[in-house]
């Protein structure tokens, strides 16, 4: 049984909660469907690129919208899950020195970015520029199996969703169940941040 | 004495971010980089100098996502 008392109590603070993603790969869309359904109130999503057919094994994307920028395919996707999650969708390139710009005002900041120099450019960013704002990280995505390997490591405001061992995208392959579980494992912890209060540490 | 990564290591004067990487033969090609409360930027990994009794993580970032 659904105690929906309980369930109102979650879904009225979330409602209150804006989070930004940046890049919407695997990781992104994963965790921002995720984030829509479980009643968070604001996305600010963002990323350059369009939708590909290769994106099709793991990101949250159809094949008719093979071609379309990833922020406006998103957003629809959320619409149909959801239309009363506000989605803001910035079509844009994280520029070194400017990164934060799009996460100014968002209670949590998710890096789902894919190159890891970018992934380390940006949590240098974030965390210096936005004192006091979490940010939600992750490294070691691909590859399959080793699920138990993932741990969440806390460093200050950052919480990093990481397995030590994993392969990188060069020298394995990104699909769908590890993407999904470390997508999921990023919005995860946006939830018990926000919930549990973690925020004014 | 140093914490590195939850391992006691052995302070050693002017020492920089990237000497210590060296010393702890951490060849990762990037990695984030937190001396007692502070990311340190790549860009101060050889300016950057450890104080004694830090605390420090280094955590290797892999590509995918």
């Amino acid at each position: 049984m659904v105690d929906l008392r309980k369930r109102e109590e979650v879904r009225g603070k979330l409602r209150r909660v804006s989070v930004g993603i940046a890049g919407l790969g695997g990781l992104g869309s994963n965790a921002a469907v995720s984030l829509a359904r479980a009643g968070v109130g604001k996305l600010v999503l963002v990323d350059f690129d369009k939708v590909e057919e290769n994106n099709l094994d793991r990101q949250y994307y159809f094949r008719h919208q093979i071609g379309k920028f990833k922020v406006d395919a998103l957003a629809e996707n959320i619409r149909s899950i959801d239309p009363s999650v506000e989605v803001d969708g910035f079509n844009l390139r994280l520029e070194r020195g400017f990164m934060e710009k799009p996460f100014n005002d968002v209670d949590v900041v998710v890096e789902a970015l894919d190159d890891a120099e970018i992934k380390a450019a940006f949590i240098e960013e974030i965390l210096s520029k936005l004192p006091g704002k979490p940010l939600v990280a992750a490294s070691g995505v691909a590859g399959y199996g080793s699920s138990d390997n993932i741990k969440t490591l806390r460093l200050g405001n950052l919480f990093l969703c990481y397995d030590e061992h994993a392969p990188s995208s060069e020298e394995s392959v990104l699909i769908a169940p590890r993407v999904a579980l470390i997508a999921n494992w990023e919005a995860n912890l946006v939830l018990e941040i926000v919930l549990n209060g973690w925020l004014s540490d | 004495m140093i914490e590195v990564n939850g391992k006691q290591v052995e302070w050693r004067k002017d020492e920089t971010v990237d000497g210590l990487l060296k010393r702890m033969g951490y060849s990762f090609p990037i990695v984030i980089v937190r001396v007692n409360d502070r990311v340190v930027p790549y860009t101060e990994f050889s300016r950057f100098v450890v104080p004694d009794k830090s605390k420090v993580n280094v955590v290797r970032l892999v590509s995918g996502g």
